[in-house]
């Protein structure tokens, strides 16, 4: 890659980063790089020490990268804390408002707020302004940053719009004008993208539900999976859905098990927390046998825990929670193509199988900014598994909505249509769906529920391997790791070693027979996972006896990234 | 025609004389009354001896959680309104284990009418203390009488403004009748709290106990919109408890303005997945 750029804006909540953060983004995204984004907050919405980072390229990108090249320091907390990650950088600062405590070569001056004020008339601007400078930095071409400037502040009129192009474009001049080193920054503009999208882990996953034919969902909003409910929410009327908020997680998953019973496409989103209080309700689910997608984007607990960082450490729960046995089916999406495929994919096996699928994300993967392919809905069907008035017609006998039959599915009807009655029942029950605490009939209606699981694993996807086939080191992942993973496996084998990746979307059912084989030939075994307990190697042994060399683990909050997994690599020995 | 035939006859697990069989009866007869069919009511139930009365009529229903009665007829209801939706619940179903949802519900107004079987005791673990049990009632685990102060459901709804709230008797059938017809006439959300003797467990608040003091209201006492009227109404209860139409109030019904619901109920509708390319296009 010929352009490999950091870029890190650090400050207070409430000073804007976000803006500055997405204007940029989307301004290199739109120069034709590659642009990869995370957020660092703190739970609160006012102060603390917040950082946006970006890294582009020329090439695609899967990760973050740890070194800073350009830094924006709206406080001193960003130049303390930030400094050290600084290669050969520039520290871009406006010292008339930030008074760094010590002299350094790489710190320098834009007075952002006398800027803002000069050309705006506000100090709103400033962060226009240091999106300029930045621009100016990189010698870049300011039209397309005037061009996402004026379509992010469409709605706000033509004034705001004229303020912001002006104040970032002195912004622009002053870095050009001023900087010492000249265009030391300076990057070549690659082909502008045809085909390319920037969109983050929330946005894909709303996006897929969407084209899933989503019709309700109900959720209480909970860090980092609000961002989802927000996204739907926002388009539910001009897609003639239905959302509602609930009084709690419980109601909200009751709510959508009412929504599904009676025919609608439905879905919840939560986190950790908010998960808890539905396990009650997944049980009723799976009992009831009614389809339902839950969709959690983990965040660090117990409890409250970590409210705004990362970790998969609720894998296990996921895969156990509530009382009894019943077949259910978790994915754990990579990138936001997965957000986007697999959610419309879990609507539909939960429509098939009917059962409960829970999407499996993580505030790292909810919260980054990728650039990826466009999405193409063609790829996407939707299959309702719904008996239709004409089968209704055909059919012999009265309607059995827990029918036995030979693969455990029943086929399914709505309540209200002709010529059926519908019973739900969270009792065990016969067939109609009446109380039934006989052992012949728990037997039966045991088999029929878990016959499904069976046929569910056989549908399950196996993973793909990222890099040489007979490597002599695999790591394996699942879910949101995958950037980080297939990097740092590509780093490796550039430095000359051995590894490969096999890397799980599809967690649970897992197929064992097929991935035994799959890893039969491979050499030493490696998990790396965002959480204390290993939690998905457990799984795998304990699925198909596969038993990992040694796992690398991470759970201090933050997210993996290629160099991070190579150092762990490296102490363990093994590369 | 529908007949109290088409709804059919179920073997229940109910003890003998137990007030559910009136409130069963009223039911059944109600529905009658109103022409509807089996195959366009939705009962949704949750946990306890109200929660089975489902089972014991022919119809579609959703028999679920302890407490999460109102969740899933709220979200049914919405997802095709031409369904009636009934939630049947206990004292400490609803005002216990479910009162959030409660409080919610008569927030939200959905268009569902709820039945509370309030006997004022715990019958399916056999005896505990419910919300609705009077102060000092000894049971076998509140062995030197309940402490907790006896909730009032109907002051409650009518201090948050729900849509309507009416109070029967398990042994007035008639009555309970006519006014589970109303309730389900109305439009919103409507509490029909039912008092109903448990034959084994409560021995405090026995039929003849009730029939001592119940008495049918003058529905023309006070405009039935008169929220604080009504609210002083809900406060009688000991020698005399009325029974009947409290509160009514015409408020906006959940779901009414949603425009997804104006051309006929959601779950008819396609959804309209063919405008999702152009917020894939926002992306670019």
């Amino acid at each position: 890659m010929k352009v490999d750029l950091t870029i890190k804006i650090g400050g207070a909540a409430g000073q804007g980063l976000d803006t500055i953060g997405s204007v940029l983004s989307r301004t290199l995204m739109k120069c034709g790089f590659f642009v990869f984004g995370t957020q660092y907050y703190l739970s609160r919405i006012r102060g603390g020490h917040n950082t946006f980072q970006m890294r582009i390229s020329d090439e695609s990108i899967k990760a973050m990268d740890e070194k800073v090249d350009m830094l924006v320091a709206l406080d001193r907390a960003s130049i303390e804390k930030h400094l050290d990650e600084m290669t050969d950088g520039v520290v871009i600062v406006d010292m008339d408002t930030v008074k760094p405590q010590e002299e350094h070569d790489s710190l320098f001056h834009v007075p952002l707020l006398k800027i803002a004020k000069d050309t705006g008339g506000n100090k709103l601007y400033a962060n226009s302004v240091a999106v300029g400078a930045v621009m100016g930095l990189m010698c870049l071409d300011f039209d397309v940053l005037a061009e996402v400037l004026s379509s992010i502040f469409k709605k706000k009129g033509q004034e705001v719009i004229d303020n912001n192009i002006k104040a970032a474009r002195a912004g622009y001049d002053h870095a050009r004008d001023n900087y010492p080193h000249g265009c030391k920054f300076g990057i070549e503009q690659p082909e502008k993208h045809h085909n390319k999208m920037l969109i983050s882990g929330n946005e894909a996953v709303g996006l897929g539900a969407l084209a899933a034919g989503l019709q309700f969902i109900s959720s209480y909003p909970m860090t980092p999976s609000t961002g989802v409910m927000n996204y739907i929410a926002g388009k539910a009327n001009k897609f003639g859905l239905v959302f509602e908020q609930a009084e709690d997680e419980i109601a909200a998953l009751n709510m959508v098990l009412g929504a599904s019973f009676t025919g609608a496409r439905s879905m919840v989103t939560t986190s950790g927390g908010g998960f808890c209080l539905m396990v009650e309700a997944l049980g009723l689910a799976g009992i009831t046998e009614t389809p339902v997608v839950i969709f959690q984007a983990q965040r660090p607990g117990p409890a409250t825990g970590l409210p705004t960082m990362t970790e998969q450490g609720d894998l296990l729960f996921a895969i156990h929670a509530a009382q009894g046995e019943f077949p259910r089916c978790v994915l754990a999406p990579g990138t936001p193509q997965d957000c986007f495929y697999m959610t419309a994919k879990a609507f539909n096996i939960a429509d098939k199988y009917q059962i409960p699928v829970i999407v499996m994300s993580d505030q790292y993967l909810a919260d980054s900014l990728f650039t990826c392919e466009r999405f193409d809905q063609a790829k996407i069907s939707i299959e309702r598994h719904l008996l239709s008035d004409e089968d209704i017609k055909g059919m012999q006998g009265e309607y059995r909505r827990y029918k036995i039959t030979s693969s455990g599915i029943s086929p399914r009807a709505l309540p209200g249509q002709d010529g059926v009655l519908v019973g739900a029942d969270s009792d065990e029950h016969d067939e109609f769906g009446h109380i039934d605490e006989t052992q012949e009939n728990r037997i039966s209606m045991v088999h029929k529920r878990m016959n499904k699981l069976e046929l569910l694993r056989e549908e399950m996807q196996v993973p793909g391997v990222h890099g040489p086939e007979d490597a002599e080191l695999t790591l394996i992942g699942w879910g949101s790791t995958y950037g980080p993973l297939a990097e740092s496996v590509d780093t490796l084998n550039g430095q000359g070693h051995s590894v490969n990746l096999v890397h799980f979307t599809h967690v649970y059912p897992l197929p064992a027979e097929k991935i035994r084989k799959l890893l039969a030939g491979s050499g030493k075994k490696i998990c790396v996972e965002n959480n204390r307990l290993s939690q998905f190697a457990r799984l795998l042994a304990a699925e198909t006896g596969i038993e990992m060399y040694d796992n690398v683990v991470r759970y201090d909050g933050l997210p993996f990234t290629p160099e991070s997994i190579i150092d762990a690599l490296r102490e363990k020995g093994v590369v | 025609m529908v007949s109290v035939e088409d709804y059919g006859n179920f073997d229940t697990a109910w003890c003998p004389g137990c007030g559910d069989f009136g409130i069963l009866k009223a039911l059944k007869k109600a529905l009658v009354d109103l022409g509807r069919s089996p195959n366009e009511m939705l009962l949704v139930s949750g946990i306890g001896q109200a929660g089975k009365l489902p089972h014991y009529l022919k119809c579609n229903f959703f028999n679920g959680l302890h407490g999460r009665t109102l969740p899933p007829a709220t979200a049914a209801k919405i997802v095709n309104h031409e369904l009636t939706v009934m939630a049947i619940a206990g004292d400490g179903d609803c005002y216990g284990e479910g009162g959030n949802h409660f409080i919610h519900a008569i927030r939200r107004n959905p268009n569902v009418t709820l039945l509370v079987h309030n006997n004022q005791i715990y019958g399916l673990t056999k005896g505990q203390a419910s919300p609705t049990s009077e102060r000092g009632m000894k049971t076998k685990v509140n062995q030197e009488g309940v402490f907790n102060r006896q909730l009032n459901p109907l002051a409650l709804a009518i201090s948050q403004d729900c849509s309507f709230v009416g109070r029967g008797f398990a042994g007035d059938i008639k009555h309970l009748t006519e006014l589970i017809s109303k309730a389900i006439e109305h439009k919103g959300f409507s509490l029909v709290d039912i008092l109903q003797p448990c034959v084994t467990f409560n021995k405090l608040n026995t039929f003849k106990w009730y029939s001592e003091r119940v008495y049918e209201m003058d529905e023309s006492e006070y405009p039935l919109n008169d929220r604080v009227k009504a609210f002083e109404k809900s406060l009688e209860w000991g020698e005399r408890i009325p029974l009947g139409v409290l509160y009514v109030n015409e408020r906006p019904v959940f779901g009414d303005s949603l425009d997804a619901l104006k051309s006929g109920p959601l779950v008819r509708k396609e959804p309209k997945t063919e405008l999702v390319n152009e917020l894939i296009d926002g992306f670019m």
